[in-house]
């Protein structure tokens, strides 16, 4: 802090009560990152959060920081914009399952090529709620909703697994059902020089009724707990394959920190315009257009 | 035009270069003086095919590419056989006689055949299978009597000194054509004159790149796309010395929101593509209107619909422009005619785009973008207008409003980074904070009364746009008998047209020329069309896409129509031929 005085977490909530269904995985997102904040001492007002379109898209409305509430499927686009354009600012994005995993799915692969420091959390509930109910890109095979009366025929989604084949840096997952962790992972991830993603299990109260709080007491494990090391790629790969796979096996799911890389350079840093400080803090037009003239003579 | 001109073409297959001999000639005609216009037809492959390059310049501006060539060089057989026949009177046909044959060509009366083995001749000079491009060069330089210092200074400013040995061989391969003529007959004896007053020679979409660098443009996001692509190109090239971000990105969904991002954050931000990139953006657009971000969006049209002739000009966007985006918001949507104005209203464009805090569309087509044009210069003492921020230094002073309802739509607006203007740009209708009353409070009567508040606010700043803008020209006398309707790179044939007519024939033809499309101007429009005795709309679309808006705006409907969709630019003989009809 500037003025030496320590943020409140209180300073990170805004006025505004959020509008999710009672018991919703959400609210453990929320208080999670307004927590990481709290424990970073990140300036509210130095913080951007990008999200797209869902309920859990909602959740800028709810911090007191910047905040851009963007179209579905869009908000890593836009989170890459702001970052581009002043990387002294936090980038948060933020949205669902289908949001990110769905509509945004090519956004979402190139983001981790690109490993834009902007940390990424993806609200995953496996189902689409706000359009009250249809399968999502993480829907479990055989789930009934009101898309797949008859179960779902397709194979979900493995966030974890694409992330890591994707390139990307930092990969977590974290759940709904253990706030300390989550703030913890929010926490890392926003430190962490690079794309973060965070696929946090968050379930749906209202839509999803078999992958409950109580479906993932039973399975989840802490990753640090059993020892796992986030610097080894294949052992991050065979536990993320854990669940989901084509096996349908559904007995163990890690949480916690998969994969960390610190060596590989963002691309902010890569891009040799932003060595000279934040686009935004540039002045603008020419100085001096007749040598940019010289090649049309 | 009866002043003095010249011709010039050369085709081959692609991948033979002629559009880069083009280039270089088009270059030595205005180190000569000259104006120069070029028009490239080409096909979408990489090699084979077959393209052409045609050249044509005058002591005075050139308003198109024109019709027959004086001088073709012919790189292949097909270039013969298909150009050799439309080669003019005492005109000049350059061959490689070792693959090229012209037996059974028709030529016109007095067409010299210049033939010789361009290939084994370049081979003195160097490797590169080019070369024999700068030997067929070196010849037509002398049939139109140019001077070979600007050749040398030409490659120089193309290879630049850091290349001199590329520069002397070609020079040397250029003499060597250059001496074939002189021992064969010498020149055509054009009479042109020339004069060391060179100006400047470049393409629309460089006019746009410069325009956007003057205004202090400083973020690209763009997906490859012809022909919007040569403004990446030329972006990324001079990127890290004027201090741009040209992100190449997956799609051009992310081009338009990372754009948008940018725009937000407080930068000015653009993107292009063509139609059918752009029809990937109309979502994002509409976020950019609802948000109120500032985002320049360059729409280069091409034949459509769908992939349709990628390489070939069209006007067929407007209509995908004018209703980018589901709902209403304000747009601007600006059309150059020219590559002068391509600067200009690229200029214009960001200004226009943070004032009004909106999407601002630049369209211009492939015959404007792609064609090199000589101008006389560029004024680059553009104003740098960010319109309405919110004060930097303190606290907002009480609740910030980032969408304060204002008389003229626009809201102060700030940057993250900002202490106490925390807000939430929304793409969900929201009220003056940015909060959304999209989900518990719609519907509620307090938050209908908000939501056509917030409507109107957004869709006042029309009526700034209006303001800022200009209304049509009409150029050409006052009464005239016939009065064109065109908007954007129509302009030049269609001029064209009218001085010959007048020139000829003692027709007596005004046109009426939109460069701001919309928002629209429709007390100028209607007082002009007014004394107009009769209306000719001259659109290159098939359903006459602005004289529809024009109509739906003015109430008046064109008398006349002409629409071009075959992908190819209007010749002036084609709106001659449509104006004679309609006055007779």
């Amino acid at each position: 802090m500037s003025d030496g005085r320590t943020i409140e977490l209180q300073e990170y909530k805004s006025e505004i009560k959020p509008t999710w269904c009672p018991g919703c995985g959400d609210f453990a997102v929320l208080n999670g990152l307004q927590r990481a904040l709290q424990t970073l001492q990140i300036k509210p007002w130095t913080v951007t959060i990008v999200s797209g379109i869902g309920c859990s898209s909602n959740i800028p409305h709810f911090l007191s920081s910047y905040g851009f509430h963007s179209i579905h499927g869009r908000s890593i686009p836009v989170a890459s914009g702001i970052k581009l354009a002043n990387p002294e600012l936090t980038v948060i994005a933020a949205g669902g399952d289908g949001d990110g995993y769905g509509i945004g799915a090519g956004h979402f692969l190139h983001a981790m090529r690109r490993n834009l420091d902007i940390t990424y959390i993806v609200m995953n509930n496996q189902i689409y709620g706000l359009t009250t109910g249809q399968a999502s890109p993480t829907s479990e095979r055989e789930m009934k909703t009101k898309s797949t009366p008859e179960g779902v025929i397709e194979n979900p989604i493995n966030p974890i697994s694409l992330a890591l084949a994707a390139g990307a840096t930092y990969v977590a997952r974290g759940f709904s059902g253990d706030a300390k962790t989550l703030g913890d992972l929010f926490a890392k991830g926003i430190r962490h020089k690079g794309f973060a993603l965070v696929d946090v299990l968050s379930p749906c109260v209202t839509y999803n009724k078999q992958n409950t709080y109580d479906w993932f007491r039973q399975r989840v494990y802490s990753l640090e707990k059993e020892g796992h090391d986030p610097s080894d790629f294949h052992a991050a790969m065979r536990r993320a394959t854990e669940w989901p796979n084509l096996d349908q096996t559904r007995d163990r799911i890690g949480i916690g920190v998969f994969y960390e890389r610190t060596d590989i350079p963002t691309y902010e840093e890569l891009e040799p315009v932003l060595r000279k400080g934040p686009l935004v803090k540039q002045p603008l037009g020419l100085a001096n257009p007749e040598e940019l003239l010289e090649e049309f003579r | 035009m009866t002043q003095k001109e010249l011709v010039f073409r050369i085709g081959g297959a692609a991948g033979d270069g002629s559009a880069s001999t083009a280039e270089s000639f088009a270059k030595v005609c205005t180190r000569s003086g000259l104006y120069a216009f070029t028009y490239t037809s080409y096909q979408s492959v990489i090699r084979g095919g077959h393209s052409w390059v045609q050249v044509r310049a005058s002591e005075e501006p050139v308003l198109s590419q024109g019709e027959s060539p004086q001088v073709v060089i012919a790189l292949n057989q097909p270039t013969v056989d298909i150009h050799g026949p439309q080669v003019r009177e005492r005109g000049a046909v350059i061959y490689d006689s070792e693959t090229v044959k012209l037996d059974g060509i028709r030529l016109a009366e007095g067409v010299r055949s210049i033939g010789f083995p361009l290939a084994r001749v370049a081979r003195e000079y160097g490797n590169n299978a080019l070369m024999k491009n700068t030997v067929a060069l070196g010849a037509a330089v002398r049939l139109f009597d140019m001077d070979m210092r600007h050749v040398e200074s030409a490659f120089r400013t193309i290879w630049g000194d850091k290349k001199e040995e590329v520069v002397q061989a070609n020079v040397k391969a250029a003499m060597a054509g250059h001496k074939y003529v002189e021992e064969h007959g010498g020149s055509l004896g054009l009479g042109l004159r020339y004069s060391d007053h060179a100006r400047l020679l470049l393409t629309g979409n460089q006019a746009i790149c410069l325009g956007a660098l003057a205004a202090g443009c400083k973020f690209l996001a763009q997906y490859p796309m012809t022909p919007a692509s040569s403004i990446m190109h030329w972006m990324a090239d001079h990127a890290p010395q004027y201090g741009v971000v040209v992100k190449q990105v997956e799609d051009e969904l992310a081009a338009i929101n990372m754009a948008i991002g940018a725009g937000f954050a407080g930068v000015r931000a653009m993107t292009a593509t063509s139609g059918g990139g752009f029809s990937l953006m109309v979502e994002g657009l509409g976020q950019g209107g609802m948000v109120e971000a500032p985002v320049v969006a360059v729409l280069v049209s091409r034949t459509g619909p769908s992939t349709g002739l990628p390489t070939k000009t069209e006007q067929g966007d407007l209509n995908l422009a004018l209703g980018a985006g589901q709902g209403d918001w304000p747009r601007a949507i600006l059309a150059p005619r020219n590559t002068d104005e391509c600067f200009r209203l690229a200029a214009e464009a960001f200004n226009l785009a943070e004032v009004y805090q909106t999407p601002v569309i630049l369209m211009s087509d492939l015959y404007l973008s792609e064609g090199y044009r000589t101008v006389d210069g560029f004024d680059f003492n553009v104003p740098i207008i960010r319109g309405l921020l919110a004060q930097d230094g303190g606290e907002a002073e009480g609740r910030y409003l980032r969408y304060k309802i204002t008389e003229s739509g626009v809201s102060p607006r700030a940057l993250p980074g900002q202490k106490g203007f925390e807000h939430i740009a929304g793409s969900d209708e929201h009220d003056e904070k940015g909060e959304l009353i999209s989900d518990v409070l719609a519907g509620i009567p307090e938050y209908v009364e908000v939501r056509k508040r917030m409507m109107e606010k957004r869709m006042r700043k029309l009526d700034g746009l209006r303001r800022d803008t200009k209304g049509p020209e009409l150029w050409g006398p006052q009464d005239a008998d016939l009065t064109l309707i065109s908007w954007g790179s129509t302009q030049g044939p269609l001029r064209e047209a009218v001085l010959n007519l007048q020139e000829t024939e003692g027709l007596s033809v005004n046109s009426l020329e939109f460069s701001y499309l919309f928002p629209f101007h429709a007390e100028e429009t209607r007082a002009v069309l007014a004394r107009a005795k009769r209306t000719l709309a001259v659109e290159g679309n098939f359903t006459g896409q602005f004289s529809r808006l024009l109509t739906a705006e003015t109430g008046i409907r064109p008398d006349r129509f002409l629409g071009k969709y075959d992908g190819e630019p209007f010749a002036p003989s084609e709106i001659e031929a449509k104006i004679r009809e309609v006055l007779a």
